[in-house]
């Protein structure tokens, strides 16, 4: 029967996501441009005082069914990863200033998308990162998938 | 490659009429919504454009474009409009949000491309919500 082998099969491929939320502060800048390029291109989000939101960060992870206990992986482990990577970082930071990697590069909600991307996918030891969605508000947000 | 979605709104009326089909089939086909006074929705509009982020700004388009398009080529014209009588495409194309979906896609591709010609992103998808309980999506 189909579907009588969920459990067991190993190769049903089962996509589960978790919400985290974090709140954090940035702007953009870029040190190449002149400070009129800069309001220009980047309008309000210039202001170097910062502004802030409230982020919702969507990770999915992709992977087989572990038949001994239903699950695709502990979701206690993931709690504990995003913790580690994600909101001891991020949350009520001001990510150019307390974000080494913000210091070079504008974060943007693209670049703070692949910047979760790579601090989670090599310390991933179950499933596979399939992708991380960022809110910035609830209005816009990005996906990314890895790669280039 | 990263995927930008950004959300709109706008409320419009519609009445789901087909020239294709009798009177009759219309009232069985489409019910209430073949009401010739017409009825509205609040839709919500998901536009995602997919594309590479620029190193030198650190994003995939710049924002500003995309609302401006968006702003001017289709909630201008579509919001607080009747669609059927007050935009012209939908005089003779029935106004399901498939068929909605579809005319901004089509709208967006071509005007997306021409207000940022030397940006490597593209419309990747429209999504339409009707109401909160569906909604249709379309890649082209």
């Amino acid at each position: 029967m189909e579907g009588q082998n969920l459990f067991g099969e190993g190769n049903v491929v089962i996509y589960l996501t978790r919400r985290t939320e974090f709140s954090a502060s940035h702007y953009y800048h870029n040190p190449d441009f002149s400070p009129e390029e800069n309001l220009r291109i980047f309008g309000k989000c210039n202001n170097p005082h910062g502004h802030g939101h409230n982020y919702t960060l969507e990770v999915t992870v992709a992977g087989e069914i572990d038949p001994a206990t239903g699950m695709v992986l502990n979701i206690t482990d993931l709690k504990k990863l995003l913790e580690a990577e994600v909101l001891s970082v991020m949350d009520h930071k001001f990510l150019n200033k307390e974000v080494p990697v913000f210091a070079s590069r504008i974060p943007t909600t693209e670049n703070i998308a692949i910047e979760i991307w790579n601090r989670l996918e090599p310390k991933l030891t179950f499933g596979k990162l399939h992708r991380v969605r960022l809110y910035e508000t609830s209005d816009l947000y990005v996906d990314y998938y890895g790669g280039r | 490659m990263i995927y930008l979605t950004r959300r709109y709104h706008f409320s419009a009326s519609h009445r789901l009429d087909s020239e294709a089909l009798s009177a009759d089939e219309n009232v069985r086909i489409y019910g209430k919504c073949n009401n010739p006074y017409g009825h509205g929705h609040n839709y919500t509009l998901h536009v995602t454009v997919a594309g590479p982020v620029d190193p030198a700004t650190g994003m995939a388009l710049d924002l500003g474009v995309l609302d401006r398009v968006v702003s001017e080529e289709i909630l201008e014209p579509f919001d607080h409009s009747h669609l059927n009588l007050d935009v012209p495409v939908f005089v003779h194309l029935v106004p399901t949000t498939e068929n909605v979906c579809r005319e901004i896609y089509r709208i967006l591709r071509e005007k997306l491309a021409e207000a940022a010609p030397e940006s490597p992103a593209h419309l990747k998808k429209v999504l339409l919500e009707e109401t909160n309980s569906n909604y249709f999506e379309y890649e082209g």
